[in-house]
Order: C-alpha cells, then structure tokens, then sequence
C-alpha cells in the first residue's frame, strides 16, 4: 500500500519550467530522499506534495495521497490536510518560527486548527509532543520564545508542530542544513525514530549524499527538473545506472591529489597564546562588563608550504581566529606574527600583501559595483611597487588563467558569474600579489558538490604549483581530510587536539573530536557497497 | 529596459513645474510686479488663463515665478541635508558600536524630538522670517533622516565579505565608505532624495502659509494661500490653484521617486515623516 | 521588561536634559534684551535695570538656565513679558485644544490607515490595491492646510454644516468642542492616514514573505488566518514608530491648521508670543512640545516591548 503517488508531475512558474515528468512514490514507513544540486527541483517537489507553491506556478500530473489527487483539492480542504495528514519541516530554524509568539502557543495552534479540542487538552499534548522530540517541560516550559532557543532546539520546536497531529506524511526540506554536525546526528536521529514510531511516511529534500546514504530507504537523484535515477538505497548505491548519479556521488566523495608536502623550514605564521575577548552588552546599567572569551589560549604555527586544516562547529571562535590572522582585529593577549613581523591592525604592507584570504559566500565576496579587474586589484592597496598599466593588465591575465578563467573575463561584472566562477575569482584576488599564505575560510561550503570537488583540485593544483601554505577552515570534516596534512580542532575557543590530519581522522584522542567524527554521516565506501549483497 | 508608467507620469509632471520655473527667469505671460487694480479677482478666461488676484495680478505667473521658489528652498535644504547627513551616516556605520556612532546617532534622536515646524519657529523666532531661514530648518530636519539612512544602509555591508577583502587589503574606514559603501547605497539615496525635495515643497508652502518663509515681494505658493484664504468664499480659484500647484508638484517627484524604487530596487524603504 | 523600562526612562531624561539646553542657548543667541524691548526705545536705564531684576535677568545664564529648569519641574513657566501673566497659565488653556486635536487627528489616521493597509496588502497586485495606492498617492501630495481651506469651502461654507473656524470651548460640552475640532482633525489626518497606509501595506507584505509566514500556512491556516494570526503582530512593528514619529508632527502640524481655523491652541501663542518677542512664552511652548514628543516616544518604545519579546529580553 502506498501512502504518497506522485505520477507525471510537471511544474511551471509563469512561463518558466521547474519540473517535469516526475514520478514517485512513499509507503508507510518508509523514508525516501530527494537529492540533487542546486536548481534540480528538489524543493519545488516538496513545496508542490504540500501545494504551497507561488501563485503563479501551474502544475500537472497526479499527486495522490492516498486517494485524493492534491491537484484538485479545493483550498479549504487542503488547509485541512496541512498540518493534519502532511506535516512539514523546513530548512531555516532560526526563521521558521515566529518570533512575537511563545513555542507552545505555535504547537498547540496546530492542534486546534484541527481538533475539536479544548485549549487545556491542546496544551497537554503540546507539552507532550514538545517532551516526544527532546524540550522536556521543565527545561522547555511552553511560554518559551523562539529566540530563548538554539537553532537545533528551534527546529525540534519546528518537528514537534509539524508532527502534533500525527501526519501520515512527513516532508523534511534540508532539515539539518543549518545546523552543526552534531546537533544535525540527534535531529536525524529523532527524525528516523518517530518515523517508526508513528509509521509515517518521511520525504526528505537533502543535498547531502552522506545523509541520504546513511537514512533513506530508497533515493530519487534529481536534476534540471527531472528524476535521472531512483530505487533502493543499497541497490541503488551498489548499481548505479545514470552517468549523473554517478558523478555526484564520485564529487560528494572526492579524494583530491595533493602533493606531498616539501621540506619545512621556519614557521611563516606563529600564533602564541592568542586570546581575544568580546564585550557583552552590559546586563544592568551600572553592572561590571561580562567578557566573552571567543579564542582562548590558542597557539600554533604555520610552516612554508604548509597545508594546515582547522574544524569545528559554529561559534568555536573560528572566525574570530580568521580575523585576527588576517590583521583585522587586535588580540587582549598573546601574538600572532608572519614572515618575522607583528600581525595586527597596523602591520606593514608587505606583511599585509603575504597572507591573503578566500571567504564562503560566493555572492558577498565582491562590490557588485566593479568590475573583475578592479576587485583583482584591490589587495595592491597599499604595495609601493604594485604592477600599473600593462603589467597590471598583464598580472590580471596571468592570475586569471591560474584559476582557470579566461583574460577578457576582466572587463565583466560580477553578476555575470555563477557561484563557482566566483569562487575561482576569489581566489584570483587572493593569488595576485603572489602570497606565501591563504587562509580559506570556509571556501568551498556554499558550493555543490560538483563544483565544490572542482574548486578542491584547483587549490591542490596551486599548492603544487606554487608551494602554497594554507589554512583551511571547514565545518565539514571529509573536505578537511583530503585538503591538509595538519589539523586543528577547535571547541569553544581552545585548540582541544592538533596533529597529523589522516592520524586525527583515523585515532582521534580528545572525546570533543571523538564526537565529531561519530557525528559526521559518512558515504559508504562505493566498490564496497558495489560488492555487497543488494 | 522600459521604464514604468509611475516614472513617466511622475517624471513628467516633475519636469513639467521645473520648466516652468525656469522658463520663469526668461518669460512670464505678464510682469507679477506690475499691479492691474480694475482687473482684481479675475475667474480663469482666455487672457488670464489662471485668473488673477486681488491686485490683479496674473496668477498663471504667479505660479511660475512661485515655482521657483518652491523648487530652490527644497532642493538647497536637500543638498543640506544630503551633504551633512550622508557623510554623518557613514562615519557612524564605519564606528558601529562605537562612541562616535553613540553620539552621532543620539544627536539625530534630538533633531528628531524637535518637529521640524518647531525648529523653523525657534529659527524665525531669532533670525527673523525669510526663505534662507525656511531653507535651514528644513534642511536641518533632513540631516538626520539621511544620516540614519545612509547608515542603516550601510551597516549590513560593512558585514558582507567584499568589505572584509577591502580591510585586508589595509583600506581604511574612510576609503571603504567612499569606495565600496557609498556607491552601494547610492539608490537608496537617490529615491529618499526625490522623496524629501517632495517634503521640502511642502515644508516650504506651510512655512510660507504662516508668514515664516519667502517674504513680499518674493512670490509663493504658499503665501499666494495665505492671502486668499479671506477671499475663498467669492474667489475659490485663488486657493484652489497654487494648491493645485502644490499638489501636482508633491505628487509629480514622490511618483517619480516610487518608480525608481521600484525600476533601482524594490526591497528599499523610504522613510516618511 | 522593569529594566528594559528604566533604561529608556533614563535615556528619556537625558534626551529632555539636551534639548532644555539648546533651547535655552538658541533662545539666549536672540539678539536683543526684553526688558529695553518691552519698554521701548526711550525708557531709562534705571527703569529697565528694575524691569531686569523683576524678569529674574538680571543673574548669570547658568543661574537663568537654573531658574527655568526648576521653574518647570515645579509648574512655574514664568512670567510672561508681554501679558506679565503666569506662562503655565496661558499653556494650559491652550494645550487644552492643541492636545486634543493631535489625539483627535491620530485616532482618525489610525482608524483609517489600519483597514485600508490590510486591504491593499491582502488584496496586493489587484484593482482594490492599485485604486487604494493611487489614493494614497495623493493624499501624499496634499498639503494639510490646503485640503483644510477646502474643506471649510465645502463643509463650512458652502454645505454650513460647519463653522468655518473658532472654537466652542470645553465648558459647552465635548460634543460641541470635538465638533469644532472635527475639521481641523479631519484636515491633519488623512494625508497622515495615506503615509499610515502605505508603511502598513509594505509591512505586512515584508511579513508575508518570511519564513514563519510558509510555516503557518503549512500548518493548515488559511491565507486570511495567517495574516491575522501570525503577520499582524509582527507588521505592528515598523508601524508603530511611524504613529509614534505622527504624533509628533501631528502636535506641530497643528500649529498651522490652528491658523487655518483660527483655533486659540498653542499654535497661536507661539505666533502670537514671537511677533511680540515674548521669548519666555516660546521658549517654554517649545520646550512643552518637545517634552511631548519624547514621550511619546518613550510610550512607542515601551508598546515594541509589548509587541516583541525579543526587546523584553534584551536589557
């Protein structure tokens, strides 16, 4: 018996096509991934089971849950639907919630929208829902607000409401995208239990392979709109059929081909017993200021030629450390020097022009403003002897093959880049004035999978090329792994273990990276899979 | 790209009573100086096509020449309140947090408490009446509102990355507001700018009712107002007119200022008060 | 909440403690010294030296600056230098129409701008919308004292169902006095109702995007029921400080309209007080007016932490 049949379902939103010819199916029970790049359609399917599409989207096809085609469903009905039969959970915690409103007022709405209840009952079983997914009462009383809540708490808060009546289908759109690795481990966790528990039908929308691999029963690869492959999970992990399918999952597990790392001489960058505090808003009036002590005693170096790796999850003080190695913020304690001379705001040009820097966000790396030759180059600000005129044009040209970009690409704008040719500008920027130091702060963690393995290789290629050092700052623990040969752990502002990168990953020696590695879903090794029984 | 209808008609509107005030300097259908006593209190015909007053002066002037005035009193105030206000907001947004911020953002709450109306009395109340007093105190009043929307426009982009690549290349504060902050909220700028010359014209006609802005023999709207206000029972065209004028004008810049939120970007908000 | 509350009544008295000063310095900048003014060209010296003293301007500015300050906090605005009556006197006769009128005029605009906002947000891109956009467009454009000169020609007038201006006085009853005040109200609020609309309109609209607003309507609300329970409270946000930064130039737009309707407000005696060079009257009208605003400030800041949480939570 199937709980969910979507057949032949084709989606437009005004004249543009999103989805076509799109066929599935969810049984009790059972959980079924959605995955795919960006633009594959993924999220479209799932707002399309919910019909929570833009008004101008106009859809065809059948999507039968059970025995009513959603399709035809007048509005009224599917309100009554929402919510009762189909519970969703959504991407973004922090957003998800109302924030004038108390987390217990947002579960028990759920309730009374479609039960035939009283206000008192509806609290009771809000109570109990909210204890189901991990707030106990005491910790968690009802009249919380969201924003008293971490994100990970906020997106139990954001189960509970989806499952207080007990759907037959659950639709999760990237539910553990924002959320740390470990806190993502016990949401997914949670997700698989009540699945079982209430014998719900679970859609997941996930662009991570790891995770699919790790919880769905059977997966559906998207692309362009279009399903390329769907079956079993282990069948389809043993045999798959479509080059596509093929490919993401050979980008999702990629080994770059680092070289080995040269000799090391003297260290290019010492941190010393780094510690930088941030003032907290004062808490009454005249009380004494609280301190935040985000980067607390931490201490290490750099080689030449060095590729240094440092994870851990949001809030760790990664940032703040980035900051302060690039010069942008000052230290209470401690210092930080490069190339034998004092890292902070007023360092010298030179020093400046040798460490330079990658940041996340394709889309904010740049002044939409400029164009490519002049955001190149930016960090000859303050270089005395910086290339002018044809030099210029030509250093332009040369950093922009190097990345694999082409000369004329100087005169465009921004915006006529993807994300992944922006990312390749990025590192352009950081490149031209020759540095012996980049530090890449979470460089490659916007990006799909594909372009992401892409990017991974140009870094290993300049490392060979130029002998790059580098510190690469990742929350995600599989990249680190083939992009370093040393790595830092960093847990609420301390360095909790450093070493050798594949010693780490293979006998990790603090509990903090014991967890970490725990929690991290790993994709199950292929030719592996391949010979197993499917 | 086609621009809207909204930009047309504003643009056209606007462009229509900033021609006429300029077309003032060159030619007027007759001389506003020259008093026509048999002629008073004309209903609009042929040869007066807006009537005339009860000095028998011809109103369709009066309204160019009124024009003028309107058009130069709001545009020196927003040019004060742009020059002052503008640098203000990105010096506070490169502080955040800081005391110079503190202050700056602080001493716009003070203007702010003080109505603009307020501020042109104390004004007139030490300097007399006049069309530069009318021009400081409106200008005035748009130094805080440029300040704090040049920096609220700016504070989320000293948080995006293309500023943090600017401070690594050793920029400083001053030369990334100029740089890559200012052209960034230049839109911002420009639609807040079409919506406070609108204020400013009518800031200038109610300053002006009340005997605070341009002085006889300086023709304006809204004194033209004021004087017909005891004869609106016999001569309704006196009134109805230069607050026409008024209307048309206000109405011709804020459609203008609209349509270019919506042609530059949507998303931007535009302060009224 | 209780120290989120202290901490903007602090900031509300340091905000008032500024402005005392610069109105104070502002007003000492006039050139001119009252007593000669008042006596005329020809006075002796020794008569002015007693006018001085008998005005209290005969002390230091700090010790001025003193006397003024106390002088309010204890209810004593001085003495007139035209009228030589209690200033305090003559305010409170005259708050008495300008205060009203101000409230009188906010509750119309709020009355108006919340239903045609919702309208226009819930019925967004449609014919109901753009007509009631247009319209607002206009009332924009209107200025006050113009569209109050219309209506005393239609409704006064013409119509006589109005007086064209004067007012009836407390002592013969509300009805009579809210009926003179209707015009003037009516002249103040609705170009302030247009502004009042369209931030409601915009508002709701930037709520209707957020993400809780999907969540609420995965839930199984309705559209209409997603608006009111979730996007209301949430759009009253923004709103609030316009109706906040309304009061304030509702309270000096008033000032003009008085003009209009020949309305014995506050508005008049300031008029009155400057031609005569009566400075202590404007100095503490002024003062009284600012005083107001910031309250009224202080009153929108502590109604966003009744509608946000988020604010009672910070200090």
């Amino acid at each position: 018996m199937t709980l969910l049949t979507v057949q032949n379902l084709s989606l437009s939103i005004g004249p543009l096509p999103i989805l076509r010819d799109v066929s599935f199916s969810i049984a009790p029970g059972e959980i079924v991934a959605i995955t795919g790049e960006s633009g594959s359609g993924k999220s479209m399917t799932a707002l399309s089971v919910m019909q929570l599409l833009p008004d101008s989207a106009a859809a065809q096809g059948e999507i039968l849950l059970q025995d009513r085609n959603l399709l035809t469903v007048p509005e009224p009905d599917l309100c009554a639907i929402r919510g009762n039969d189909i519970g969703m959970v959504f991407q973004e915690p922090m957003t998800a919630l109302n924030p004038v409103k108390t987390i217990g007022a947002q579960v028990v709405e759920t309730i009374l929208i479609h039960a035939a209840t009283t206000k008192r009952e509806a609290q009771a079983q809000a109570a109990a829902m909210l204890t189901r997914v991990g707030l106990p009462q005491d910790q968690f009383p009802l009249s919380r607000y969201p924003h008293e809540l971490s994100g990970g708490q906020r997106q139990r808060v954001v189960i509970a409401m989806a499952i207080a009546r007990r759907p037959r289908l659950l639709i999760a759109d990237e539910p553990t995208t924002a959320l740390d690795v470990t806190t993502q481990a016990r949401i997914l966790d949670l997700l698989q239990d009540l699945v079982t528990e209430f014998d719900m039908g679970l859609l997941m929308i996930t662009h991570d392979l790891a995770v699919v691999a790790d919880m769905a029963h059977r997966i559906i690869v998207m692309r362009h709109g279009e399903i390329v492959e769907q079956g079993e999970t282990q069948s389809l992990l043993a045999n798959m059929q479509h080059p596509y399918t093929k490919a993401l999952f050979e980008a999702s597990a990629h080994q770059v081909d680092l070289p080995p790392q040269r000799e090391t001489a003297a260290p290019i960058l010492s941190v010393q017993n780094a510690i930088r505090d941030y003032a907290l808003p004062r808490t009454t009036l005249f009380a004494q200021r609280q301190f935040h002590r985000a980067v607390n005693a931490v201490s290490f170096d750099i080689h030449h030629g060095e590729r240094v790796g440092l994870v851990g999850e949001s809030g760790c003080g990664k940032s703040t450390l980035t900051r302060a190695i690039l010069g942008l913020e000052p230290l209470q304690f401690g210092a930080i020097s490069a190339f034998d001379s004092p890292v902070g705001p007023d360092m010298p040009a030179a020093t400046r022009a040798k460490i330079q820097v990658v940041f996340q966000d394709p889309y904010g790396s740049f002044n939409p403003r400029h164009r490519v030759a002049r955001i190149l180059s930016e960090p000859f600000h303050l270089d005395p002897n910086a290339p002018k005129g044809a030099t210029l044009a030509n250093t332009i040209a040369t950093v922009l093959s190097d990345v694999g970009l082409t000369p004329s690409d100087a005169t465009k704008y921004i915006h006529e880049f993807s994300g992944g040719q922006r990312q390749r500008i990025a590192i352009a920027r950081a490149l031209i004035t020759k540095p012996e130091l980049i530090i890449f702060d979470e460089a490659v963690s916007a990006l799909d999978v594909s372009i992401r393995a892409q990017i991974l290789d140009l870094i290993a290629d300049l490392s060979r090329r130029h002998n790059l050092a580098y510190l690469f700052i990742s929350h995600d623990l599989s990249v680190v792994r083939t992009v370093t040969d040393r790595v830092l752990v960093m847990q609420s502002g301390e360095i909790v273990e450093h070493g050798d990168t594949e010693g780490v990953f293979t006998d990790p020696q603090h509990t903090y990276t014991r967890s970490l590695i725990a929690a991290a879903p790993v994709l199950p090794d292929l030719k592996e899979a391949q010979n197993a029984p499917a | 790209m086609t621009l809207s209808r909204t930009i047309l008609f504003g643009g056209l509107l606007s462009s229509l009573i900033v021609t006429a005030a300029l077309l003032s300097f060159l030619w007027t259908p007759y001389d506003i100086t020259q008093l026509d006593i048999p002629n008073k209190l004309q209903t609009p015909s042929a040869t007066h096509w807006f009537g005339t007053d009860h000095f028998g002066r011809d109103i369709f002037s009066m309204i160019m020449v009124g024009a003028r005035t309107s058009l130069a009193v709001a545009l020196v105030a927003v040019g004060i309140g742009m020059g002052l206000g503008v640098p203000l907001g990105l010096w506070a947004a490169s502080r955040q947090g800081g005391w110079t911020d503190e202050i700056i953002m602080r001493g716009n709450d003070l203007i702010f408490a003080f109505p603009s109306l307020v501020i042109a009395i104390l004004i007139t109340a030490i300097l007399g009446p006049g069309a530069i007093n009318a021009i400081i105190a409106i200008g005035i009043f748009n130094i805080p509102v440029f300040a704090r929307l040049t920096r609220a426009g700016a504070l989320p982009l000293w948080q995006r990355e293309f500023i943090l690549a600017a401070r690594v290349a050793g920029k400083s504060p001053a030369r990334i507001s100029l740089e890559h902050i200012l052209p960034n909220v230049a839109n911002l700028l420009i639609v807040q700018g079409t919506i406070q010359f609108s204020l400013g014209i009518l800031a200038e006609a109610g300053l002006s009712y009340v005997g605070l802005g341009a002085q006889p023999p300086t023709p304006s709207w809204g004194r033209m107002l004021a004087d017909a206000q005891t004869m609106v029972a016999f001569a309704p065209h006196l009134a109805l007119i230069p607050g026409l004028a008024i209307v048309s004008a206000v109405l011709g810049l804020n459609l203008l200022g609209d349509g270019l939120r919506d042609h530059l970007d949507p998303k931007i908000r535009v302060m009224r008060a | 909440m209780l120290r989120y509350a202290l901490k903007r009544l602090l900031s509300l008295l340091i905000s008032l403690a500024i402005a005392s000063v610069v109105i104070f310095a502002v007003i000492e900048i006039a050139p001119g010294d009252p007593a000669s003014f008042m006596l005329g060209l020809n006075a002796q010296p020794d008569t002015v030296a007693a006018l001085r003293t008998e005005l209290g301007l005969d002390v230091s500015k700090a010790q001025r600056y003193l006397n003024w300050v106390g002088g309010m906090l204890t209810g004593d605005f001085g003495t007139s230098y035209t009228y030589r009556t209690p200033v305090g006197g003559m305010i409170r006769d005259r708050i008495w129409v300008s205060l009203p009128l101000a409230l009188y005029a906010l509750t119309l605009s709020t009355l108006i701008a919340f239903p045609v906002g919702i309208y226009a947000a819930a019925r967004r891109g449609k014919p109901g919308d753009l007509t009631v956009m247009g319209a607002t467009q206009l009332g924009i454009a209107v200025p006050n004292f113009w569209f109050a000169m219309m209506l005393v020609l239609i409704f006064a007038i013409n119509l006589r169902w109005f007086s064209a201006g004067g007012f009836a006085g407390w002592d013969e009853g509300a009805a009579a006095a809210l009926k003179s005040l209707t015009l003037p109200a009516i002249a103040l609020a609705l170009p302030q109702s247009a502004i009042l609309a369209r931030v409601m309109r915009s508002s709701l609209l930037d709520i209707l995007g957020e993400d809780f607003m999907r969540t609420a309507r995965a839930k199984g609300l309705s559209r209409r029921q997603a608006l009111f329970r979730h996007g209301l409270r949430n759009a009253l946000i923004p709103v609030l400080t316009i109706i906040g930064m309304q009061f304030a130039f509702l309270l000096a737009g008033g000032i003009i309209i008085e003009q209009v309707f020949f309305l014995p407000g506050l508005g008049r005696l300031i008029f009155q007080s400057i031609s005569a060079r009566d400075l202590i009257v404007v100095e503490s009208v002024v003062m009284l007016l600012v005083f107001l605003v910031i309250m009224v400030n202080f009153v929108v800041d502590l109604a966003y932490a009744a509608v946000d949480p988020r604010l009672r939570a910070r200090t």
